[in-house]
């Protein structure tokens, strides 16, 4: 099945009066990571708040595993199995680790428990503070439970904002790893402005600028031209 | 070191700072009075804190001023007024049963008939000024017009004296301290009410939900919940807390009438801002000061008395602009 999971159409997003994307379209296939990149500023936060139902486009069609979800409110788009995780994180600070994912299950069954033991395994630091205050986690920890919990729920389609934000080499390495094991589990779309992490765990990739999307293609590809690199992510020599 | 350690007591550290600053006044007054003031400070801070936890949550979670809350206190005031004159029988009885079971009685119709109210004002008007607070100001200052309006309608445009069940008049005599009996029940009220509310949030799935709302309400959704919903519900529970508020207020002071809202909206402003918002703790923690430094400064200096909050609260803007507690606790 190599179907598109997620298929935007000429999305157009305004903020107050700003008009921010000014037709995004693309598509997220299954069995594959999708890399949004460009600089600052571009629109890649703007696209996943939009698809998520956050900033509703003016116009435009989202299709999320063949129904039309454009319109419809965050929590039913959540509900249909898409799970999100800010450039912020959303981290509940007050609440702890544990209080998090309860907020984070919409069920109480095996399927979930099961689903969060996986979890557990793969971000061994949760475990650890349990019973913390989230706002008490470093930064890759926070990121951890940011990601985990949106993964409890039975969800088909992940969006990631820019998890390596901020983190250590070492940290995004893990980050790599784990995302290269949840991609296993469920579709990713991934936000990521460092083109190590975006080449080590994208399939394909789009850039944005100015709102739109000005190139796609095959990861294997981007790594390779320098040219395309420099213009829109401002990387000057390739690091291999 | 010691950085970690003043923030892991923070608010332990607050609450005992306050305390010592309300000792200060024994200095000034004889230990008896200064109880029997601390008792009034207590049950006036309990009413305020249940007017001001309503404010609190709503506009902590929904990001909305609800000027409407002291209308629908007055409402709660009234709906207990005609409670008790329907069962004035029970009112009046020398039974400790009976009254308690008019005060019941008159709880349960003032907080569901006020929090019916809530919902539809929620509904109606609330919904359509999400995210605009000047619009919010402007619409629930006119839904209190017209709410206040709708009670010199229903019970006419007169103060009325509230009648007491007989159980709450009266004092008792503890060492030559006089105590008055409806205050101990004023306190009782507010620490079960704040018992409950602490239960719900710390404990229930739905308290949490709130909790992670006031903290960042796009991530609930994001989440799959379905926060309109939990804006109306906790609209709800907020307005019947305020109904609880005005009752519990109409038998303290023995009087309703149509615009009593409006002064204890602003004590119960104050005492958001001095909290924090969107704390619960940080409510009952504001309407104690708020209560107790009203009475012990109206006692030593009396002119003082009205304007003794605002200045506490420019105080403490001053050391914590956030107020007291963060949101959520
Ligand atoms: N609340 C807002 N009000 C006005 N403009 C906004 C708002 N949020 C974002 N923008 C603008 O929208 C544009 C796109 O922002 P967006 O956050 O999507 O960029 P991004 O690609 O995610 O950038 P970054 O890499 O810095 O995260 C930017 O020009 C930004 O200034
Ligand atoms: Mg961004």
């Amino acid at each position: 099945m190599n179907d598109a999971v997620l298929k935007a159409d000429n999305l157009q997003t305004y903020i107050g009066h700003h008009h921010i994307l000014q037709g995004i379209s693309f598509e997220a296939r299954a069995d594959a990571v999708t890399v949004l990149i460009g600089r600052n500023g571009a629109g890649k936060s703007t696209t996943l708040k939009t698809l998520m139902g956050l900033l509703p486009p003016s116009e435009g069609v989202i299709v999320y595993n063949g129904m039309n979800i454009q319109g419809k409110r965050p929590y039913e788009i959540a509900r249909m199995g898409i799970g999100y995780v800010p450039e912020d994180m959303g981290i509940f600070a007050d609440l702890t680790v544990e209080e998090n994912f309860k907020v984070a299950k919409l069920k109480e069954d095996e399927a979930t428990a099961g689903r969060l033991d996986r979890i557990l395994e793969l971000f061994g630091a949760l475990g650890k503070f349990w019973h913390a205050p989230a706002g008490n986690l470093s930064g890759g920890q926070k990121q951890m439970l940011a990601i985990g919990r949106a993964m409890v729920n039975n969800i088909s389609l992940l969006l990631i904002d820019e998890p390596s934000k901020g983190l250590a080499p070492i940290i995004v390495e893990a980050l790599i790893e784990a995302i290269n094991q949840i991609k296993e589990e469920c579709v990713v779309v991934l936000v990521e402005q460092n083109f190590y992490m975006a080449s080590a765990v994208g399939d394909y990739f789009h850039i944005l600028d100015d709102g739109r999307i000005v190139h796609s293609g095959r990861m294997e590809a981007l790594v390779d031209d320098e040219e395309l690199k420099s213009r829109y992510l401002g990387i000057s020599k390739s690091k291999s | 070191m010691t950085e970690t350690i003043l923030k892991r007591w923070d608010n332990e550290l607050v609450i005992a700072g306050i305390a010592v600053l309300l000792l200060l006044p024994l200095f000034g007054m004889p230990p008896k009075t200064y109880l029997t003031l601390t008792i009034a400070g207590l049950a006036m801070g309990m009413l305020l804190f249940l007017v001001a936890s309503g404010v609190s949550i709503i506009l902590g979670l929904m990001d909305v001023l609800n000027f409407a809350h002291g209308a629908l206190f007055a409402w709660g005031a009234y709906v207990g007024f005609s409670t008790f004159k329907l069962l004035e029988k029970w009112v009046q009885a020398d039974s400790v049963l009976l009254n308690f079971g008019a005060f019941a009685a008159a709880i349960i119709c003032a907080m569901t008939v006020v929090a019916v109210l809530g919902m539809v004002l929620e509904r109606v008007i609330v919904r359509r000024v999400y995210g605009n607070h000047l619009f919010q100001i402007l619409i629930t200052f006119g839904a209190t017009i017209v709410l206040v309006e709708m009670i010199r309608v229903i019970w006419g445009p007169n103060d009325d004296v509230m009648s007491v069940p007989l159980t709450f008049q009266g004092n008792w005599d503890v060492f030559d301290v006089i105590i008055d009996r409806y205050r101990i029940i004023c306190i009782l009220i507010g620490a079960l009410v704040f018992g409950a509310v602490q239960l719900i949030l710390k404990k229930t799935k739905l308290g949490l939900i709130v909790r992670a709302g006031v903290e960042n309400r796009d991530m609930v959704q994001a989440m799959g919940h379905n926060i309109f919903l939990l804006f109306t519900g906790v609209f709800a529970v907020g307005a019947g807390l305020a109904a609880l508020g005005g009752l519990a207020m109409s038998i303290f002071s023995l009087q309703v009438y149509p615009d009593m809202g409006s002064t204890y909206l602003l004590f119960a402003f104050i005492v958001v801002i001095i909290g924090g918002l969107g704390s619960v703790t940080g409510s009952l923690v504001g309407a104690l000061i708020v209560g107790l430094s009203y009475n012990y400064v109206a006692y030593l200096v009396p002119w003082a008395a009205a304007g003794v909050n605002i200045i506490i609260m420019i105080i403490i803007l001053l050391i914590r602009p956030k107020g007291l507690f963060t949101a959520g606790k």
